[in-house]
């Protein structure tokens, strides 16, 4: 491990110096409209080429930074994924900024860094990195949720997520410290040794407090109470963002933390994750059936996904990991469309998000109703979109690993669920129109909508394929001696 | 001899000012006290031999924290009757918190903690443990040590976005605008007619015509 590696983080380190450079940049460009534009447009370019450089750089599994750094073809997946969802929010922002009127330099450079820590976040292979990633991570959300400075939900969303985030981070901390103290070690190749020669109670007790703290950065039931509020009250290209990009990091890190550091303890942390995993899907599906609104509908949504997710993760064995990095790839994809389609939902140029204003979409915007209605079925699980494969892989990994009765409330759950999706395709196809929705759409919210909806149907074909690429990366999930 | 007579010096004051943090009347007060006892413990780590947490102690508690207490308290208005009230009530509570943690930190004290997998490190170098630091956290901990800047840049940029706004009709001096200020741009020179009254709003309205 030569000190001065640094070749596997090229594309962490290029983002750093970009994110740098337009701290610069943004405040001397006047005015401040040309630097937000200046700035979107550069962090677009700049994690296009991080993805390029993230390729190019990590199919070796390698080391960087001391031991501190990990890349592999597993990292490579998730990183790659995590920097698609950013440019693909990103590119439906630009009239979402202006007619919010928040188009500050500030938010795409926050973004640009929050990214930053997530990749960050994936590679770490060291506790403190872990918690730096996740910190760098957090903290550019808990601004964004709050930078609409003059609306009183936008403020209360950027504090409830604030406090409840540095909670979450407690928890997370406490958990890193117990686990160091028991097993000695803060990297993670060491802590998988430590635990081999026996498991001590206390580590127990570290690794449940670390999965508590990431369970909250993913959403997961009990540690959801956050998540309706803040989706609600931040403008709504950062909810689309928060449900996107944020929870895939930590699916990464929670994929890597489980299956990777603790994989031969897989019988103290299960029992946790199943808990968290049946609780999520229930709240998520119960909450969301009396949601008017549609950003807290997407909240309650993500917090069932999370949990369809978890099951993966609960099963314990590795056809489960490759189950949840395929769902992650779904509800990526999915939701993305989701939010284009919410995006485009103006009245008079203003915002609505209730769910009846969405009335009698099928006559006005049949090419948007239509879209909108796959995306739906393919969430709620609805053979033969994308939606049910994800579905239908995790569960089979739960069965698999012979647990048949998480599999089964699984299931059930998913029927309670598809109850909401199904209502807001009967709202757009039933009712009757009551005030129209603005004819002019963007064109990028249509074609990311839209192509979105057409991967959902055509995913059946591109599933051998999908899954092949992803199983292929699961033995990198685990270290590689060396 | 003289290492325990500043052991005891430091410690009753920091004990001392940490009770007068609490039982002070006035909350200015109450700071500068907290100040002291800071001042106090950075001493008892000179003593241990961590002669750099005691810097950090110094710089990071006294120069940041302290006085952003300080600010806070002067600012706020506090009513310190309001706040002294229920501490009788509650006093039995505090109690029993301190006791159990005088029980903990006895138990830790008497029983063994060594066989735990954590080793200190053992000290063969007569280097300051400054420079030590310093070698490690920029080569071992490069990483840790950048992404730490970066959450701090992180914190510069939200506060900045959060906070500051640009309000308008307030009137600033640009010093580059004044000084490229031509002659023909801001004098204007009108023939004033003889002998007749002078109408100054006239005479007025044609400069700034001629400037225009």
């Amino acid at each position: 491990m030569d000190l001065l590696n640094i070749q596997p983080a090229t594309a962490e380190i290029f983002m750093a110096l970009v994110a740098l450079g337009l701290v610069l940049a943004s405040a001397f460009i006047q005015p401040e409209a040309i630097a937000a534009k200046f700035v979107r447009r550069v962090t677009v370019a700049t994690m296009l080429l991080a993805m390029w450089m993230c390729y190019h750089n990590g199919f070796m599994p390698s080391y960087a930074f001391n031991g501190q750094f990990f890349t592999s073809p597993f990292m490579v997946y998730m990183k790659v994924l995590i920097l698609l969802g950013a440019v693909g929010i990103l590119l439906m922002a630009k009239r979402e900024f202006q007619g919010e009127s928040i188009d500050r330099p500030e938010l795409p450079l926050l973004i640009l860094l929050s990214v930053l820590g997530m990749m960050l976040m994936v590679s770490a292979n060291d506790l403190i990195v872990l918690y730096m990633g996740l910190e760098l991570q957090s903290l550019p959300l808990y601004v964004i949720a709050a930078i609409r400075r003059e609306s009183v939900r936008s403020s209360e969303a950027g504090l409830k997520y604030f406090l409840l985030g540095a909670l979450s981070s407690g928890l997370l901390l406490y958990g890193a410290s117990l686990l160091y103290g028991f097993t000695g070690h803060t990297s993670y190749d060491g802590i998988k040794l430590a635990l081999e020669n026996g498991i001590h109670p206390g580590a127990v007790i570290g690794m449940v407090f670390m999965i508590s703290g990431l369970a909250f950065k993913i959403s997961a039931a009990p540690f959801h109470m956050w998540t309706p509020d803040v989706y609600e009250g931040s403008p709504t290209i950062v909810t689309a963002f928060f449900a996107v990009v944020p929870k895939l990091a930590a699916m990464a890190l929670f994929i890597r933390f489980t299956h990777g550091v603790l994989g031969d303890a897989v019988d103290s942390w299960q029992q946790v994750i199943v808990i968290i995993a049946i609780l999520s899907m229930f709240i998520g599906a119960g909450g969301a059936i009396m949601q008017t609104d549609i950003k807290r509908l997407m909240a309650y949504s993500s917090i069932a996904h999370m949990g369809y997710a978890l099951v993966g993760i609960a099963s314990g064995i590795s056809s489960g990991v490759s189950a949840v990095m395929v769902y992650m790839v779904i509800y990526v994809i999915s939701s993305i469309g989701v939010f284009a389609l919410i995006l485009s939902l103006k009245r008079d140029g203003r915002a609505v998000t209730k769910i009846e204003d969405m009335a009698g979409m099928s006559r006005s915007h049949p090419v948007y109703a239509l879209a909108m209605m796959v995306l739906m079925f393919s969430m709620a699980g609805i053979p033969p979109l994308g939606g049910f494969f994800g579905k239908w892989y995790v569960f089979s990994a739960a069965i698999a690993s012979g647990q048949v009765a998480l599999a089964v409330v699984g299931v059930l759950a998913s029927v309670i669920g598809a109850f909401y999706y199904i209502r807001i395709v009967k709202v757009m196809y039933v009712d009757d129109e009551t005030q129209p929705i603005d004819q002019d759409i963007p064109r990028s919210n249509t074609l990311i909508a839209l192509t979105s909806a057409i991967m959902m149907t055509g995913l059946v074909f591109g599933l051998s394929f999908l899954r092949e690429t992803v199983q292929a990366t699961v033995p990198f999930v685990v270290f590689v001696a060396g | 001899m003289i290492a325990p007579f500043f052991f005891y010096l430091f410690a009753i004051m920091t004990v001392l000012s940490g009770l007068m943090v609490i039982i002070s009347r006035n909350p200015v007060h109450s700071v500068l006290f907290l100040i002291l006892s800071f001042f106090n413990s950075a001493g008892l780590f000179v003593l241990l031999g961590a002669e750099f947490l005691a810097m950090l102690l110094v710089v990071v508690y006294v120069g940041a924290v302290a006085v952003l207490f300080l600010f806070v308290v002067m600012m706020l208005d506090i009513n310190i009757d309001e706040m002294r009230q229920g501490f009788k009530q509650h006093m039995p509570l505090g109690l029993v918190v301190g006791l159990v943690l005088i029980v903990e930190l006895m138990l830790v004290f008497n029983h063994d903690v060594s066989h735990t997998n954590v080793l200190a490190v053992e000290v063969t170098e007569t280097r300051s443990n400054t420079a030590m630091i310093g070698d490690v956290l920029y080569t071992n901990y490069l990483l840790n040590f950048q992404v730490a800047g970066l959450i701090l840049l992180v914190a510069m940029i939200g506060a900045i976005a959060l906070t500051m706004r640009h309000r308008e009709g307030v009137k600033r001096q640009s010093i580059s605008l004044q000084n490229s200020r031509r002659r023909d741009e801001t004098i204007a020179v009108v023939s004033v007619e003889s002998h007749v009254a002078p109408n100054i709003l006239e005479d007025s309205r044609a400069a700034n015509k001629k400037l225009q």
